[in-house]
């Protein structure tokens, strides 16, 4: 799995992807947003927050709580009732016509068995570039490549996209929005039906994005991973709970105003941990896929992260 | 040689044999294409839907005294634009509401036929009568299956996008309502164009069993188009040919030769896979 890791490591081509001259600076700028169906259902209710480049923002909420309305409205399919969305300082229409935001997909939204090949995928980002007719140019073909490179499918590009597994298509996507040159980059639960071991690969390769001056806005109820890539968290239930950087908002105390009792909550006491006077309290908030666990007193537990392993007892 | 040329050439030396051949080509044709994005796109019942329900449109043309093919075309698209609109204001799923809606104005259609005195026949309206057709009706098809043709093979990559993945397609700022509207009024001018020929029933076949042909037996889009425009080009020639010489109706006869087609193209598409099989199991 090295291999992949490497693969997905950041390298000199990867600059070619970007848009070139004059390039934006990312930013979303959601403000006192109420999106209504016309069924009357208020899916989301006066929400604000704003981001900035070189971000990967969670987006976190237990299903059926307004993100996909989000990100609708992020996309220019629902116009907020009341409320601004700004992106990259734009309209939401003028930043979507200038090609600012890519979308990743949920791998269920996607017909696998298209006949579509991963180089057409990737291709499919640089539409917006091309005449009317959509006959690629030197540019798009190298953008296609770069972004191929970039994402390590570049042995891949002439495979129908059911021919992949779960990690390489997300990898294809991934690579379309490198292609299409968007400063704005939204995905979908990313993580679904992804290996562990595939899933650090994609956060690798996320990471170098940021490292590029990207935003990623990131929908997902994966809570184990977050505080592993993502720098800022938007806790969300119709409405922003709370938002902020990770280390100060993804707290037990903003989940549980947005899970309510969804999660499995597990805690284990001092006492019951080990035989010391040590007062801390192991935690494990879980919706069984990748569990949170967090350590210590109560009120000012710690998050563990994966990377930097268990914290000294 | 000489008999497979005669086999050819004999039924072609009577006119409305040419007649039918050179509209069996042009219905051919574009429905051939357009079934590719149908198929993909989950719309076969949308042809289905939209073919059923151009029969009020064209009563109701003939009492009004318009172009039968002007009723045709709104009734299609009104059914297609109905049923958007249903699904939209309504919890009933998609499926649900085009079943009501094209054989409520199929029935509908049938209800006025019967009342209505007409001079048209209601088994040509359905399957068409090829062989009678005349150099009008083909020059009529032709005048919208050659532009319709040419707007789907420049906007192929547009419309294939759009069938994929809407939301990036709108993400890229792609004006996807008017290629989701566009592909609509396409269906409903090819159901128009096929009329004459091969009737509102049988156009359904044609505007299915290509792009499954091509789905079947390619990976790529640009040779799944190739693949369905022959095989649908391919069964209009055979189809009219075989059918003068068994004596058969021509429209029935393309389908029947279509659906051969169809079959064959499912062979050939299990066969690669048995010979990996073989190969290893072979070693």
């Amino acid at each position: 799995m090295t291999g992949v890791r490497a693969a997905l490591a950041p390298d000199s081509s990867r600059d070619r992807t970007s848009t070139g001259s004059g390039r934006v600076v990312a930013s979303i700028d959601v403000d006192d947003v109420t999106v209504s169906y016309s069924s009357g259902v208020t899916a989301v209710h006066s929400a604000s927050f704003r981001l900035g480049a070189s971000t990967i923002c969670a987006l976190v909420g237990v299903n059926g709580s307004g993100k996909s309305t989000l990100f609708k409205a992020l996309m220019g399919f629902l116009t907020p009732s009341t409320g601004t969305v700004l992106i990259a300082g734009l309209p939401v229409h003028a930043a979507l016509k200038r090609g600012l935001v890519a979308y990743v997909p949920q791998s269920e939204d996607v017909d696998w068995n298209f006949p579509v090949l991963v180089e057409d995928v990737v291709m499919m980002g640089r539409y917006g570039h091309m005449n009317f007719l959509r006959i690629p140019g030197r540019a798009d073909r190298m953008a296609v490549d770069a972004a191929l490179e970039r994402v390590g499918m570049t042995d891949f590009r002439k495979r129908q996209i059911g021919e992949l597994s779960g990690g390489q298509k997300k990898r294809v996507f991934l690579a379309r929005a490198l292609a299409q040159g968007g400063e704005i980059i939204l995905l979908d639960e990313p993580f679904t039906g992804v290996d562990v071991q595939t899933e650090a690969a994609i956060i690798d390769l996320l990471r170098s994005m940021r490292d590029d001056g990207k935003l990623m806005l990131v929908s997902t109820h994966n809570l184990g991973s977050i505080v592993n890539f993502c720098d800022h968290v938007v806790i969300f239930n119709k409405t922003v709970l709370a938002f902020g950087p990770t280390e100060t908002t993804f707290t037990q105390a903003n989940l549980a105003k947005a899970f309510g009792g969804v999660l499995r909550h597990l805690r284990l006491g001092g006492a019951d941990l080990h035989d010391d006077p040590d007062a801390r309290h192991l935690t494990v908030l879980t919706d069984d896929e990748r569990p949170l666990v967090l350590y210590g007193e109560r009120d000012q537990e710690k998050m563990m992260k994966p990377d930097s392993g268990s914290p000294a007892p | 040689m000489m008999t497979i040329w005669s086999w050819i050439a004999e039924p072609l030396s009577h006119e409305f044999m040419r007649r039918g051949l050179a509209v069996a080509v042009l219905v051919g044709a574009i429905c051939a294409v357009l079934s590719c994005y149908l198929v993909l796109k989950g719309w076969s019942l949308m042809g289905d839907a939209v073919s059923h329900a151009v029969l009020p449109g064209i009563v109701l043309a003939y009492i009004a005294g318009i172009p039968l093919a002007f009723g045709a075309f709104v009734a299609g698209l009104g059914c297609a634009l109905a049923t958007g609109y249903l699904k939209q204001h309504s919890r009933i799923k998609e499926d649900a509401v085009m079943g009501i809606v094209f054989s409520g104005m199929f029935a509908f259609g049938l209800v006025l036929f019967v009342k209505v005195e007409t001079d048209q026949h209601l088994n040509h309206i359905l399957f068409g009568n090829m062989l009678g057709v005349q150099w009008r009706d083909v020059i009529e098809a032709a005048v919208i299956v050659v532009p319709a043709i040419l707007i789907v093979l420049a906007k192929r990559k547009d419309l294939l996008l759009y069938c994929f993945d809407p939301a990036h397609a709108r993400a890229i700022g792609l004006p996807v309502n008017l290629l989701h509207f566009g592909l609509l009024t396409l269906l409903a001018l090819t159901i128009v164009a096929s009329l004459k020929a091969v009737g509102i029933i049988l156009v359904i076949a044609m505007l299915i069993a290509p792009g499954a042909i091509g789905f079947l037996l390619t990976k790529s889009f640009e040779r799944m188009l190739a693949i369905a425009a022959a095989a649908a080009i391919g069964s209009s020639v055979v189809g009219t040919i075989l059918s003068y010489h068994i004596d058969a109706a021509t429209g029935p006869t393309i389908v029947v030769v279509q659906a051969g087609v169809f079959l064959l193209a499912l062979f050939q598409s299990k066969r690669p896979k048995q010979r990996v099989q073989l190969g290893i199991s072979g070693e």
